[in-house]
């Protein structure tokens, strides 16, 4: 057995020997995919309506049961004051309010199209947006006759029933993964440099790489047993089973679990104590949660942060992920983001066993 | 003279401060060589330097035969090095311990085995070899970290204040393991505060503010200093 042997055995060892840690890593993949998905859901849901009707007409009576018919509002009341429904969206008891004005059905019947204000509250951006999109979904088959409107037909590729759920399951196994293989090798080198033990390697005729791969590759292993924990949660529980190939999805997350526990490494070997490291690891990771594709599309963001996330292992992998998942993709179709990611990969580890330094 | 270490103004400096201020000195195989000093002397940066764990900021000198400057990577197969703070790793045994380190200095499977059983046979603690190290006591640790730091069978041993905070019972036993294993042709470089422990050494080097004050055996230092002991001697320089 070489040097990089015993080092590894020793980091298995110790993983085996803090329970805590061991624990934690089996579990949190579990856990993560059971509750997160649940909560983490962009559909809005209750959406609570006030209707002012200063018109008290059949059309206003057909307008309110419409929207008590819709799945995703709640028509809260009908008040013909205004400054009534108002002081609700104030107290936070409604979040839109719907007001059709005198004479809305006289004006109908002359062909014209009535006005009917919509009033959101906008602290929850997401759900007043959503919220009015509903309104008016809702009472635009009243207010146009029939003939006169045509209505798209859409459908959904790939996702068919636009679950949120799907969409967001690729993305908790990367938050996983960062996770797992970003923090646990760093916390575990840092305390190393803490209590003093770094020294003792520093003064073997260990090579730096052979130290730095017996940091990287038992999270390497770790982060992969965590991925499969993850899979088969997502399938057994959503039913939600990877389109492309098992392989493809090993192949890229092998590559992306290295890249972030290079780019773990590279953090602890500038930083000096626990503290320095968590702080630097936490401004990287929310970074790479937010402009990697995670959370909110790529393209939305301005040119240069586009041209910035390009070193981030993330950006590569949450479009492959994705991909694979829920298009079955194949990796040689995704071969550019692949090379991409193996290129980042590269570089992290490159930059974790340079600025290791056993002489200073 | 077989000089195992030879060194001409070692320098090391940090920032404006200058740590270690161009010492020169040469150990023999096989003495103990005792490198005293008060706190902050630059004992421990001068030894750091020595170890390859740091590099000089100027001079020249040789440890077993590799260039400080240039070779420490070479000198660190040669060596054994047992820190201030205790190095060891806690959450494994004493076995485990000594298997890590026998291996990474590119010890056989064997070989490791049969050592380790010779060492802790030698330290009586054979008992305890499935002990997670974190659980021993302090003495035991440093007789420990000292058994480990020689499991390869390095020509040179560079002990830190090895006997920092450890009974006088315990310190006896440690001077014992120290001698015998310069018996069988160790060469032992050591730091203390123990002016006890210094009159065990063959010679003394005394630090003061980065220099080195006076370097002899203790007999021809308290000669010299006209004291009674190593403590009077220690005193009078250091002042």
């Amino acid at each position: 057995m070489s040097a990089l042997g015993f080092l590894i055995k020793k980091e298995f060892i110790q993983f085996r020997r803090n329970r805590f840690v061991s624990r934690l890593v089996f579990l949190l993949p579990i856990i993560v995919m059971l509750i997160v998905p649940l909560v983490a859901n962009m559909d809005v849901k209750g959406v609570n309506v006030a209707v002012v009707d200063m018109d008290r007409s059949g059309l206003s009576g057909r307008m309110v049961s419409h929207l008590e018919a819709s799945k995703q509002l709640r028509a809260r009341l009908v008040v013909t004051d205004y400054r009534q429904a108002y002081d609700l969206l104030e107290a936070g008891k409604v979040d839109v309010i719907v007001t059709i004005p005198e004479g809305c059905e006289q004006t109908q019947m002359l062909g014209r199209m009535p006005e009917i204000k919509i009033d959101a509250n906008a602290v929850n951006a997401t759900k007043s947006g959503l919220g009015s999109q509903y309104v008016i979904a809702s009472l635009t088959p009243l207010l146009t006759d029939g003939s006169a409107v045509l209505s798209p037909s859409v459908r959904y590729f790939y996702n068919e029933t636009l679950d949120y759920r799907f969409y967001m399951i690729p993305a908790f196994i990367i938050i996983i993964i960062m996770l797992i293989c970003c923090f646990i090798p760093a916390l575990n080198l840092v305390l190393e440099k803490e209590k003093g033990t770094i020294e003792q390697i520093n003064v073997t005729p260990v090579s730096r790489m052979e130290f730095t791969l017996s940091k990287l590759i038992p999270y390497w292993i770790i982060g992969m047993v965590a991925l499969t924990e993850a899979i088969l949660t997502a399938g057994l529980v959503y039913g939600l089973w990877p389109e492309g190939s098992l392989a493809s999805i090993y192949w890229a997350a092998l590559v992306f679990a290295l890249a972030m526990s290079g780019f773990a490494i590279a953090v602890v070997n500038i930083s000096d104590t626990m503290q320095q490291c968590i702080f630097v690891m936490f401004f990287f990771v929310m970074l790479f949660m937010l402009m990697s594709g995670l959370l909110t599309p790529l393209d939305s963001m301005p040119q240069w942060a586009q041209w910035l996330t390009v070193a981030f292992p993330p950006r590569w992998f949450v479009g492959i992920m994705r991909a694979v998942y829920l298009k079955g993709t194949t990796l040689a179709e995704l071969a550019p983001d692949f090379l991409a990611l193996a290129v980042v990969a590269t570089f992290f580890c490159i930059v974790a066993i340079v600025t290791y330094r056993k002489q200073k | 003279m077989d000089n195992i270490i030879e060194i001409r103004g070692l320098t090391k400096k940090f920032g404006n401060f200058t740590a270690v201020d161009g010492i020169s000195f040469s150990v023999e195989r096989g003495e103990i060589f005792g490198f005293l000093g008060a706190n902050g002397a630059g004992k421990t940066t001068a030894m750091r330097m020595l170890c390859g764990l740091s590099f000089p900021t100027a001079g020249s000198g040789k440890v077993a035969g590799y260039d400080v400057m240039t070779e420490g990577e070479q000198i660190k197969s040669h060596i054994g090095y047992m820190s201030q703070r205790f190095s060891l790793y806690e959450d494994l045994t004493v076995n485990e311990n000594m298997e890590l380190f026998g291996g990474i200095y590119g010890m056989k499977r064997g070989d490791i085995a049969d050592r380790s059983c010779q060492l802790l046979h030698e330290i009586s603690f054979s008992d305890h070899a499935d002990d997670l190290v974190g659980s021993l006591p302090l003495g035991w640790r440093q007789k420990l970290a000292f058994m480990v730091a020689t499991m390869h069978r390095p020509e040179i041993v560079f002990l830190d204040e090895p006997t920092g905070g450890v009974d006088p019972i315990t310190r006896r036993q440690f001077w014992d393991l120290i001698r015998a294993a310069a018996a069988r042709g160790t060469t032992i470089f050591v730091t203390t505060h123990y002016m006890d422990e210094a009159e065990y050494c063959s010679r003394i080097s005394i630090m003061v503010d980065g220099r080195i004050k006076a370097l002899d055996t203790p007999q021809a230092l308290m000669l010299q200093m006209d004291a009674k002991n190593m403590n009077e001697v220690f005193v009078k320089l250091c002042r």
